[in-house]
């Protein structure tokens, strides 16, 4: 098991340093970019955890679909470089200590109540495959599944409507 | 197998796949040129080689020794990353896809697939349990080259090709994938091995034998051919081959592009087509299931379904290259209205009846 605590220390690190690039780029489009890389590496971690559907999806529907989306929109409307700020005061001394407090009580509850906490373990060999998932979907939790889809179709029928031009 | 052995055959397999797989991309240019010429009254290339065989080589050559120029105000970075992102991700796809059963060389069973797994203590073969849900995603990260190049290049000609691009891509990624789930529903697993183990012997009607062979193309015919066509536009190529349309966008996406860097764009499309080919092959026409020999030494026996499948991608290349000399090209609005009104509800209502058949045969 050591391959795999390697691959999830080299993959997290690449999933950490996207998504900081994500904040520190300028231009739009690198940002977009470095959260595909953030959400592909999500994704290897999933297969780490054995749960390969789950990251063939997150690469399929995030990082394929909704982030070319994503990409589409910065390069139709063009958007340029934004000017870099000194930043704001507030942020300088109520948001780094805020940052440096949270952090720290968090690493301090896991390190001392950590075993309290407890831990997942994965159940079976089958965690996370493409039955599993079906039988959760659309046997033990059908309707709510079918609500969310709904709603989401409600939001598609919505965008549609407003997106129409007037005649 | 030990730890060692096993990293040894992987490379010696990766390496083997990505040599044979780029000759063949060669050597399709070589036999699209021939063809198209064919079918215009000309000879295609004739000069270099008996029948031009070495023009391939020479136009790698070619390609390398060209200056590699980029233009000013193109965005560097993103100039670069666009054609190697292209051409990577249609040869990622190529991991995933199964050849063969096992083959044994030097005492060493393998399967006849990069990411295939052969257990020496149940001699059976498995691969990867998502192997078709990889290729989807790969060809949709795939997408990013596209756009990219045609965005950092900063060119009208340039942008305007890859969003066509991108927005093709996109939808007929949908068709594409809703017409394989009716296969999906026949085998019951998305792994490429095991749809295509679900296709071996033959169809058997009524308690009677038909000899006709066990393959998803006989009740799955409309999602054959919705895959062909979505297929078709997925790769860009002739009758939908808007996102390089020349008279109207001088090359699209990849104008600005040359030497080395657009011949990459130009090997990613060739490898999509083969991906595109395997694929039709393993899911609709039983992979390498094909006649066999009993008599024959192990290593014919292991190797003559392969020579079923190449048969099987050699088809689907020539039907490629066939249609490229036949049919103008769409127009964009016919294309959308062709895939979003036509297509995708075809798909959605095989995907209905499939399913139907399904829970009804039990």
């Amino acid at each position: 098991m050591i391959i795999h605590q390697i691959l999830f220390i080299i993959f997290g690190i690449i999933c950490v340093a996207g998504a900081v690039n994500l904040l520190v780029q300028r231009h739009p489009i690198n940002s977009a970019l470095s959260l595909v890389v953030v959400m592909a590496s999500l994704a290897l971690i999933y297969l780490l955890l054995g749960a390969e559907f789950v990251a063939a999806i997150q690469v399929i529907v995030y990082a394929g679909a909704i982030m070319v989306l994503f990409v589409f929109v910065i390069m139709l409307l063009n958007a340029g470089s934004e000017e870099r700020t000194r930043g704001s005061h507030i942020a300088l001394f109520i948001g780094v200590p805020g940052v440096v407090v949270l952090a720290g009580t968090v690493a301090w509850l896991l390190i001392h109540s950590g075993g309290q906490l407890g831990s997942v373990q994965i159940s079976s060999s089958d965690f996370g495959n493409t039955q599993d998932i079906a039988h959760l979907l659309f046997k033990d939790f059908l309707l709510p599944f079918e609500i969310t889809s709904v709603l989401i179709l409600i939001a598609i029928m919505g965008a549609v409507v407003l997106g129409r031009k007037e005649s | 197998m030990d730890t060692t052995t096993f990293i040894i055959v992987a490379v010696i397999k990766i390496a083997l796949v990505v040599f044979i797989m780029l000759t063949g991309v060669a050597y399709t240019t070589w036999l699209e040129r021939k063809l198209v010429g064919r079918i215009q009254n000309r000879w295609g290339p004739t000069r270099v080689g008996p029948f031009g065989l070495l023009q391939p080589l020479a136009d790698g050559i070619k390609f390398i020794l060209k200056e590699d120029m980029v233009p000013d105000n193109v965005h560097k970075g993103l100039f670069i990353l666009a054609p190697a992102l292209a051409l990577t991700m249609s040869l990622i796809s190529i991991a995933v896809i199964p050849f063969g059963e096992t083959i044994t060389i030097a005492g060493q069973t393998t399967a006849l697939q990069i990411s295939g797994i052969w257990n020496s203590v149940t001699g059976a073969t498995s691969d990867i349990n998502i192997g078709l849900l990889i290729i989807l995603g790969v060809t949709s990260i795939g997408v990013y080259g596209v756009a990219l190049a045609g965005w950092s290049s900063n060119s009208k000609y340039s942008l305007l090709g890859s969003l066509r691009a991108s927005a093709q891509m996109i939808s007929y990624e949908l068709a594409l994938g809703l017409s394989l789930v009716g296969i999906l529903l026949l085998s019951g697993s998305l792994s490429l091995r095991e749809i295509v183990g679900a296709q071996s012997g033959t169809w058997v009607l009524g308690g009677q034998n038909t000899h006709i062979p066990h393959w998803f193309i006989f009740p799955q015919i409309i999602g054959f051919f919705i895959y062909l066509l979505a297929a078709f536009a997925e790769t860009n190529r002739i009758p939908f081959d808007l996102p390089e349309a020349e008279t109207e966008l001088v090359a699209g996406y990849h104008t600005e592009y040359s030497s080395m860097k657009f011949a990459m764009f130009f090997m990613a499309e060739y490898v999509n087509m083969f991906t595109v080919a395997c694929l039709a092959s393993l899911l609709f026409f039983g992979g390498w299931h094909g006649p066999t020999i009993h008599s024959a030494p192990a290593i014919v026996q292991s190797l003559l379904p392969v020579l079923w499948f190449a048969i099987k991608v050699f088809f689907f290349i020539f039907l490629y290259i066939w249609i490229r000399g036949t049919l103008p090209r769409f127009r964009y609005d016919q294309l959308m209205a062709f895939g979003w009104k036509f297509l995708l509800p075809l798909a959605i209502a095989n995907i209905i009846v499939t399913s139907f058949i399904v829970a009804w045969r039990g």
